[in-house]
């Protein structure tokens, strides 16, 4: 995986790659797809949420439960730690705690997006170049 | 890895997801698929329960404990009060002690902590007693 993504993708992420097979040859690129999509919706969610005042913090923790999920499932470490963050002040009923946290949550999840974007890029084009080279051998 | 995984198609065993989380949902299929379990994948523990009034059944199910709707606890009570005896392991990011207690007092017979592996998903087969005997009659458990 390398240097790129180190502390952004944690072991989970490697397990899904071992998952990857002849079958189902874009399994890991299907799964980060559904992951943005998912996340994406919910940071919606969050995003009214924390708009209407007072804060209903029993159903951000429900939202920010999901959004943990997906992050540990597709092994988003950074994103996972500012989930739980938010959980934490969702608990102590810390609004502002919150509000910050869910910014630093949205800069970690557009950066990881970013380099998985990038990661698959590099992949499809190494694919690519390993296809060039046996045709030329032939 | 892939030469230790083992392949348990040949036992024909059939799995049941119960997860209403799409990652969760994709990522245990594919993980039931390598180990070569055929798996159906519902959203919800009422889902789980409606595909057994309907004459499904399985030997694994794996609950998650959290999901809208119907929860795993609630699921599992439910399933177990119908008569079902397939093996459930409840699988759920690290919770409580007293949520825990819960879930296995609503009839698990596992729990393990998301999310899984493919090591995982073996260490569940081996403690709910999955055996397998490839043609050479040997036990993989």
């Amino acid at each position: 995986m390398g240097k790129f993504m180190q502390g952004y993708l944690d072991e989970q992420f490697m397990e899904l790659e071992e998952l990857q097979d002849d079958a189902n040859p874009n399994f890991v690129e299907e799964v980060a797809a559904s992951y943005f999509k998912d996340s994406a919706r919910l940071i919606n969610n969050i995003d009214q949420a924390l708009r209407r005042g007072p804060l209903d913090f029993n159903r951000l923790d429900s939202y920010m439960h999901q959004f943990k999920g997906s992050s540990t499932s597709i092994g988003a470490s950074k994103v996972k730690t500012e989930c739980t963050m938010f959980r934490e002040y969702c608990r102590a009923g810390n609004a502002e705690g919150c509000l910050r946290t869910f910014q630093e949550l949205k800069k970690e999840h557009a950066t990881l997006r970013k380099k998985l974007e990038h990661y698959f890029q590099v992949q499809a084009s190494d694919q690519l170049c390993v296809i060039n080279q046996l045709q030329n051998m032939c | 890895m892939a030469g230790e995984v083992p392949n348990l198609a040949e036992s024909k065993l059939r799995a049941l997801v119960v997860d209403d989380n799409l990652v969760n949902q994709m990522t245990h299929h594919k993980l039931l698929d390598r180990l070569g379990i055929q798996n159906d994948v519902v959203c919800n523990g009422q889902e789980a329960v409606d595909v057994h009034c309907s004459g499904r059944n399985y030997d694994l199910i794996l609950m998650d404990m959290e999901m809208r709707i119907m929860n795993g606890i609630q699921a599992t009570k439910i399933l177990r009060e119908m008569g079902i005896e397939s093996k459930i392991a409840g699988v759920t990011t690290r919770a409580e002690e007293e949520e825990r207690k819960e879930f296995m007092e609503a009839g698990l017979n596992y729990f393990q902590e998301k999310p899984l592996t493919i090591s995982k998903l073996v260490s569940i087969l081996h403690n709910l007693d999955f055996c397998v005997q490839n043609q050479n009659h040997t036990k993989f458990f």
